[in-house]
């Protein structure tokens, strides 16, 4: 942690602060999720440090209460995902053999389609709410950490310790949960924060398309709908979110980089 | 038959059959996807609100009555004589309401192409001339930043800086018959801007990791040794051999704009393909967003077997086999 560099701490710091401030939005948010304290647009103020939306409410809270919904369900989302792909990846590399080959399949298959266009499609049937949301995402993103996770266990999976895991006569979940998984942690870490982010700005997305997040209830993308009638009239209230997505994006993206080149140099590879 | 030809042919109708089988599964997967998944399809249209006997009409309309095999092949059936079906919430034909906004839509994507595509390349080329100096970096950092803001941000921070602070560019891109082809691109002039931000950070970034990675090569040292100046050397040696994964890069960013072109067309209410797939999510039209989901999809796949086919024929390796 010493020798940790200028850009990952400030990274480290951002992400932190957002993750703080979204596990204690009820704490810090001035005012409520949707209450109504004020007229529409109102500019910026020492009440209402960002001005209000457009009916009125203080938007710092709803950017406080809209980044604890969109941190929430793109943290869900990236754990399913996480928890799916490396798991599957992991069973793929270690049995080989047909169930490989049924899996990587499959996952070319799912990622012929944009994610997108398969998201759109499904919340077409499906009713829109938070747990079919972040069921979606997490299983459409999968198909990415399935392939991560399925190279690097396939190299781990011919090394000694493994043969002689197998050899042993450990179980199949011994040798994927004990020897593989604490080895192939690192580059998954770093693809996690990757992957964190494309959720951030997948459900920003969707709730913009108005089939994410529904109202009354805040969340980022939400927060661009509801106020994008005010940029014709030079009301930038509707870009404030850019600024947190962004931020959020940048900062997770650093510490993902510091992780992957700490872990390469500690292989004696590149990054020394 | 010519053997110098042949592995070269091979490889091309793998790639082609192999495009289209995986057509065929994206068919069943968007069939699957919006017919069996659990859940009733006519509940969730008609709403929690609908009798039994509206209920039942629907499911008879849209045929759920048969088994999901006979409907699966009754519509692709239909998808392969060019009858998309009828769309439910006003009863249009699907493949006459989409021809003309698939046009638009091809429009706006090949006039951000036509922009980012040598952009990227020339970017891409000056960040390795000048790796780890300022232009390197700076172009670096832009694209980073491109990067970390979702399509539709890009898109208002666009609109509120050249059209509504400086009054530059349309907001809406308002497109219809009988416009003359300079004012068609004028008014998409906005939402191709933001295309081309949007697939430049990727494709920039891959073509200097692209033509790095040849940078490391013999030839290039002795090219460098020969004393040709910088650019020389990546134009004359190095770029030649990246032109490959170049292709396939700029292939998958095609791709890649297909999928933000959905959301460009909702922030400037342009009528195109995505907009109309968005609609008629938000209003449960299944047979529409399955017809839309299917063209996107062969869009998609399409244009990555083309990237595959381009890179066989472009490398030299498998033209002259040994």
């Amino acid at each position: 942690m010493s020798r940790m560099p200028l850009a990952a701490m400030i990274g480290l710091m951002f992400t932190a602060a957002y993750f703080l401030s979204a596990i204690f939005a009820g704490v810090i948010a001035p005012y409520g999720m949707a209450e109504v304290v004020g007229d529409s647009w109102e500019p910026w103020s020492a009440t209402h440090l960002l001005g209000t939306d457009t009916i009125g409410r203080d938007l710092l809270s709803r950017m406080i209460w809209g980044g604890q919904t969109t941190i929430f369900v793109a943290s869900a989302g990236t754990v399913l995902s996480f928890s799916l792909g490396a798991t599957l990846g992991f069973v793929a590399a270690v049995r080989g053999g047909w169930v490989d080959q049924l899996l990587s399949r499959t996952i070319d298959l799912m990622m012929s389609i944009p994610a997108l266009i398969s998201a759109l499609v499904i919340l077409s049937v499906m009713p829109v709410t938070l747990p079919v949301l972040i069921v979606v995402m997490g299983v459409l993103d999968s198909s990415r950490v399935f392939r991560l996770s399925r190279a690097v266990a396939a190299d781990i999976a011919v090394m000694d310790y493994v043969e002689a895991a197998r050899l042993r006569g450990e179980r199949q979940s011994w040798i994927i949960f004990r020897e593989i998984l604490p080895n192939a942690l690192s580059p998954l870490v770093a693809e996690m924060g990757l992957r964190f982010i494309f959720m951030v700005l997948f459900i920003s997305t969707l709730s913009f398309l108005g089939l994410g997040v529904q109202p009354p209830m805040a969340d980022w993308g939400g927060i661009v709908k509801e106020n994008k009638e005010g940029i014709v009239y030079g009301i930038p209230a509707a870009l404030i979110p850019a600024v947190a997505i962004a931020t959020l994006a940048i900062s997770v993206n650093l510490v993902a980089d510091w992780v992957l080149n700490r872990t390469s140099s500690l292989k004696g590879g590149r990054g020394g | 038959m010519n053997p110098a030809i042949s592995p070269i042919v091979k490889l091309l109708v793998q790639r082609v059959a192999l495009g289209l089988l995986l057509l065929w599964a994206a068919s069943v997967l968007i069939f699957v996807g919006t017919q069996i998944l659990p859940g009733d399809v006519a509940q969730s249209i008609l709403g929690q609100s609908a009798t039994p006997v509206t209920l039942a009409n629907l499911r008879e309309e849209l045929g759920l009555n048969q088994p999901p095999l006979t409907r699966y092949l009754g519509w692709l059936a239909g998808v392969l004589h060019g009858d998309l079906g009828h769309a439910l919430t006003n009863g249009q034909d699907i493949a006459q309401a989409m021809a003309k906004r698939l046009g638009n839509t091809l429009f706006l994507a090949a006039a951000a192409a036509v922009i980012a595509v040598p952009l990227a390349i020339t970017l891409g080329v000056i960040a390795v001339r000048y790796r780890n100096r300022w232009p390197d970096k700076v172009i670096s950092t832009v694209t980073l930043a491109t990067v970390s803001v979702p399509e539709f941000l890009l898109g208002y921070i666009l609109v509120y800086l050249l059209s509504v602070k400086f009054r530059l560019f349309p907001s809406l891109a308002a497109i219809y018959d009988g416009m003359s082809f300079g004012d068609k691109l004028y008014a998409v002039s906005l939402p191709a801007l933001v295309l081309v931000l949007v697939v430049l950070g990727h494709m920039m970034r891959m073509t200097r990791a692209a033509i790095l990675n040849v940078m490391q090569s013999a030839y290039v040292e002795t090219a460098e040794l020969k004393g040709l100046t910088p650019f020389t050397v990546i134009a004359r040696h190095a770029f030649p051999n990246a032109i490959s994964p170049v292709i396939n890069v700029v292939m998958l960013n095609l791709a890649y704009l297909v999928v933000g072109v959905v959301v460009v067309e909702v922030v400037f209410v342009y009528p195109g393909m995505g907009q109309y797939l968005v609609d008629h999510v938000a209003k449960r039209d299944v047979p529409v967003v399955q017809a839309c989901g299917l063209v996107f999809a062969a869009v998609y796949i399409g244009l990555n077997m083309l990237a595959d086919v381009i890179s066989i024929l472009a490398n030299p390796r498998l033209r002259h086999p040994k």
